[in-house]
């Protein structure tokens, strides 16, 4: 089936099987690995991209139920060269080990700091209970997002 | 980790989409995915056809007017979170829906989804449940009403028949000044909850207990009302004592399921600990 959504802000269209998630059309037939697969049930949150706002699993989504969407992946969030504040945070923290998690872990925190610049630790654990991490231990994720938390609030609302 | 093939249709109409449900015994619905897709991943469930409700217009509203509150089938649970209106119309509500699954999931598991998938630990079953809500089904016959203590029938087992599918949830008018809890407990946050219980009671004008209505999930096949609980506490005031008889009362009515995570026993004490605290809360704690 024929699909078309925005990915990263570009227009694309793929021919996929209904039956392929979000994320092996993300990663199979577009080529943007950034976005992992850990469980492919809905459990480890490593493939959490942002679908029209929201950041949801990708593993439990179909890639044709994306018809006429937007969707930002891990790709889409630093245009530039630069790293972003968010990503800057998390080195700065050494908030990965393996970056197995992270980019889940980065879209997450992004649609999160996006809607909500105020944030406060319990909210962003509550948030990130979603994604799995078995190197950090997490305390150093939460000190990066929190950390990050001033750029969002910088940002101009339309 | 991959579905094996299905034929995929999202239909624009509900007729369309009931027709093609009729149409093929081996298709199924999907909404927000959120709970077929992980038994799609597994293969334990292989549907011929999926029948996609993302088109299919007037699914998505929350209504509250004097009746009480309509949400249709395909209400997010971050709609529910969002909207500000529930923390009077429904404060049981807003405050379960908060404690579903993971934030990536609140953002595209729906009340329609969470209904029919029929989970015994879910929480939107239970609520549905001990608030005595009323279900619309569409199908080729046309539309029926189900009350919520009679929809689900075991495990992931409803009386929703093939070619039907749930419209709309209506919870009854909340009424000010209800005293209320909700308590689950999981092993990790997020999971499905070992048990968990839903509570709400008004009080005559001495402060007893009036209309009490109680309800369990996670520790039985379906999500259930206590009844034994709810006579016990009418009619009384809510001091330690009584809390305590409930508490006892609630273990002794639940037949909860013996499996790898809890043995029977553990999830009877958890039921009793939760009915404890939920009535202990609720007797500090009013709603507007």
């Amino acid at each position: 089936m024929q699909v078309n959504f925005k990915l990263n802000g570009t227009p694309v269209v793929v021919d996929v099987e209904p039956r392929m998630h979000l994320a092996d059309c993300l990663r199979d037939e577009l080529r943007q690995t950034g976005t992992h697969l850990g469980c492919e049930h809905g459990v480890c949150g490593a493939c959490t991209v942002i679908v029209d706002g929201a950041a949801i699993r990708s593993c439990l989504m179909l890639a044709v139920q994306a018809e006429g969407s937007s969707i930002v992946t891990v790709e889409g969030l630093s245009t530039e060269e630069a790293l972003t504040p968010l990503q800057t945070a998390f080195r700065k923290h050494h908030a990965l080990q393996c970056g197995f998690c992270t980019p889940g872990m980065l879209t997450t925190a992004h649609a999160l700091l996006a809607d909500e610049p105020d944030a406060d630790a319990d909210r962003i654990r509550g948030v990130l209970s979603g994604n799995l991490c078995r190197c950090t231990g997490y305390i150093p994720i939460i000190d990066a997002v929190l950390d990050a938390r001033a750029a969002y609030r910088k940002i101009d609302k339309p | 980790m991959k579905p094996a093939p299905f034929e995929y249709q999202a239909p624009a109409t509900l007729r369309e989409a009931v027709d093609l449900l009729a149409s093929d015994p081996e298709a199924m619905v999907i909404a927000g995915g959120q709970s077929l897709m992980p038994l799609l991943a597994l293969r334990l469930a292989t549907p011929s056809l999926l029948v996609d409700l993302r088109r299919v217009p007037g699914l998505d509203a929350i209504a509250i007017d004097d009746s009480g509150i309509r949400l249709g089938a395909r209400v997010r649970w971050r709609d529910i979170e969002d909207d500000r209106r529930l923390e009077t119309a429904h404060p049981l509500l807003r405050e379960t829906i908060a404690q579903v699954a993971h934030y990536q999931i609140r953002n595209r598991g729906t009340v329609g989804g969470s209904l029919a998938h029929a989970d015994p630990a879910a929480e939107l079953p239970g609520i549905a449940v001990t608030c005595d809500a009323e279900l619309t089904l569409v199908g080729v016959a046309g539309t029926r009403m189900v009350r919520a203590g009679d929809f689900f029938t075991g495990p992931l087992t409803t009386v929703r028949q093939h070619d039907e599918i749930i419209t709309e949830l209506h919870l009854p008018f909340w009424p000010s000044g209800r005293r209320w809890a909700f308590r689950e407990f999981a092993q990790r946050r997020g999971d499905f909850s070992l048990a968990g219980i839903a509570l709400f009671y008004g009080e005559d004008q001495e402060g007893r207990v009036a209309n009490a209505h109680v309800g369990v999930i996670g520790a039985c096949d379906r999500p259930q009302r206590l009844m034994e609980v709810e006579a016990l506490l009418n009619g009384r005031f809510i001091d330690e004592g009584l809390i305590r008889e409930a508490a006892e009362t609630s273990a002794r009515t639940v037949d909860p399921p013996e499996d790898l995570h809890a043995p029977a026993a553990y999830r009877r004490a958890l039921v009793a600990t939760l009915i404890e605290r939920g009535l202990r809360s609720a007797a500090q704690h009013r709603s507007a």
